[in-house]
């Protein structure tokens, strides 16, 4: 082996060693975005929040009309029987534990069967979980744009004789902070003890009792 | 039993569905200039052969065509939303990305035709020694035959790690490097293994090593794919979390990918064993005719 030849050798050794390093190292940065109570840190990761939709009232909102709330977002449909309403009645405990800053959070339920979940039928379904819920109805270009925003997705299922269908969709809940941008992802099961711990860490402290919704937080 | 994708063009006219198909289903810039660059470079090197009158057979465009056609269509597709949502069309996605795609890319011999595409001042700006330099001395470095089948390996398991897989679905940033990643390195990795020798100048590596190459590159495939194929507890949540395309299990999901990932993604080290024998075969059928011309000269030459 003549020197020229042992030296390349010898870098494209360094080289090997560099990039599992680097991997290693890559690893263990995506490990530690795994928090307990499985949730995920997606901070610049998940694109920030924008979407234009109708409400349950059929106002047009936009992202920028909950700018200063924290925002968890939640895709699902009203007829659903197991996943959505126990996701929301976890989100709607978690809301419960944080006293009164649960009025600087917004809990957005976007639904993934607009055909059935007309705005009364919205309406009717997110006022049970509590004044925090928002249920969001769009036109399937606004729908679409959305779901490629957060890389998720949903499937109908082949109706029954009656008519009624299921509707497969995603299970995560992104959580934004106030500022709009993404902070974190609850799977499915996350405990409501933890939900309400993290959104306790992005609202601000001294935003206690007695804030009026729709201020801007100061100094963020 | 079906479902019925709601993101799908399906209820549409067939015209507009084919089209919808046929669309970017996330639109890469990056991607359309990459592709539309290589394929005008591409045209125009066959025009400038065809003129010089050094025409190339149509096996080889066919070949060249197929394989960027299949690396368009499984990065910015309709294909690119399933591969998104679905692990084992993903696996798939990576088997076309990292193994057929630049394979077919490399066995259509097309650096002459890309070359003969270049116009005249960007190859002579490509001759310039400050540049030829730094980029030979890369290329050489990824060549290397104990370098190359480890980034090859180490990038199929590194974006299969579950908590690095979680979030290169998620982000869409991580999702294109991810993909890219399989793309450039499918390429090196297969030039460097299925290019003849004569083809590769300095870097070229020695048939009988690029077998044993290959051979230590199928093994840890095997491992991966037999892993997560046989492995009864999901590893890949971010496709339920996510919502699925299809209605399977995501155990099933899991199973088919890990398949996908053991057998054809192994499969491949046989053919490349298959074309080094055919280099090697057609050396050899060279060297014995030079001999023989040789040995027909000497005698001839001979004095009575």
């Amino acid at each position: 082996m003549n020197g020229a030849k042992l030296a390349r050798t010898g870098a494209a050794l360094t080289v090997v060693l560099a990039v599992i390093g680097g991997m290693l190292a890559a690893v263990i940065g995506c490990t530690r975005r795994q928090l307990p109570g499985r949730m995920t840190n997606v901070a610049g990761l998940v694109a920030p929040l924008k979407f234009h939709m109708t409400d349950q009232g059929g106002a047009p909102v936009s992202a920028t009309s909950f700018r200063g709330d924290a925002v968890l977002l939640y895709f699902g449909y009203t007829h659903c029987t197991d996943e959505c309403p126990t996701t929301l009645a976890t989100l709607a405990d978690a809301l419960q534990r944080l006293g009164p800053q649960a009025n600087l959070v917004r809990v957005l339920f976007v639904t993934v069967d607009p055909r059935r979940d007309t705005e009364p039928v919205l309406r009717r379904y997110v006022s049970d979980f509590g004044p925090q819920f928002v249920g969001l109805r769009g036109t399937s270009a606004q729908l679409t744009r959305m779901i490629k925003r957060y890389r998720v997705t949903y499937t109908y299922q082949k109706p029954y004789p009656r008519g009624d269908y299921q509707v497969g969709h995603s299970s995560a809940v992104f959580i934004f902070g106030p500022d709009g941008r993404a902070r974190l992802l609850a799977q499915n099961g996350a405990p409501a003890g933890i939900i309400a711990a993290d959104l306790r860490h992005l609202l601000p402290a001294r935003y206690a009792a007695g804030h009026e919704h729709g201020d801007p937080p100061a100094g963020i | 039993m079906r479902r019925v994708t709601v993101p799908s063009p399906a209820h549409r006219g067939f015209a507009v569905r084919i089209l919808s198909y046929l669309l970017p289903w996330q639109f890469s810039p990056l991607a359309c200039v990459v592709f539309t660059l290589t394929l005008v470079l591409y045209l125009r090197g066959l025009a400038v052969l065809r003129r010089d009158g050094a025409p190339v057979g149509p096996w080889r465009p066919l070949v060249f065509f197929l394989g960027l056609a299949l690396n368009y269509v499984v990065m910015q597709t309709y294909f690119d939303y399933v591969a998104q949502h679905m692990f084992w069309v993903h696996r798939l996605q990576h088997l076309i990305l990292h193994h057929v795609g630049p394979a077919l890319l490399v066995l259509s011999a097309p650096v002459s035709v890309l070359r003969a595409g270049l116009p005249r001042p960007v190859w002579r700006a490509l001759r310039a020694r400050w540049v030829r330099r730094p980029i030979g001395l890369l290329w050489r470095l990824l060549q290397h035959e104990l370098l190359a089948p480890v980034l090859f390996v180490g990038l199929i398991y590194f974006w299969l790690i579950p908590p690095v897989h979680f979030l290169a679905m998620l982000s869409q940033r991580l999702y294109l490097l991810m993909n890219w990643s399989m793309l450039v390195d499918g390429i090196f990795f297969w030039w460097m293994i299925l290019a003849p020798i004569e083809a590769q100048g300095a870097a070229a590596v020695p048939y009988g090593r690029r077998v044993i190459v290959l051979t230590a590159v199928a093994l840890p495939q095997i491992v991966l794919g037999a892993y997560i194929a046989l492995c009864s507890r999901p590893l890949y949540s971010i496709y339920e979390v996510c919502g699925l395309a299809w209605h399977i299990t995501p155990m099933l999901d899991q199973q088919l990918g890990g398949l996908l990932t053991w057998i054809p993604g192994a499969m491949m080290s046989a053919v490349g064993v298959l074309v080094i024998l055919h280099h090697v075969l057609q050396a050899d059928r060279r060297a014995l005719a030079e001999t023989r011309a040789k040995a027909a000269d000497a005698s001839a030459g001979a004095p009575a």
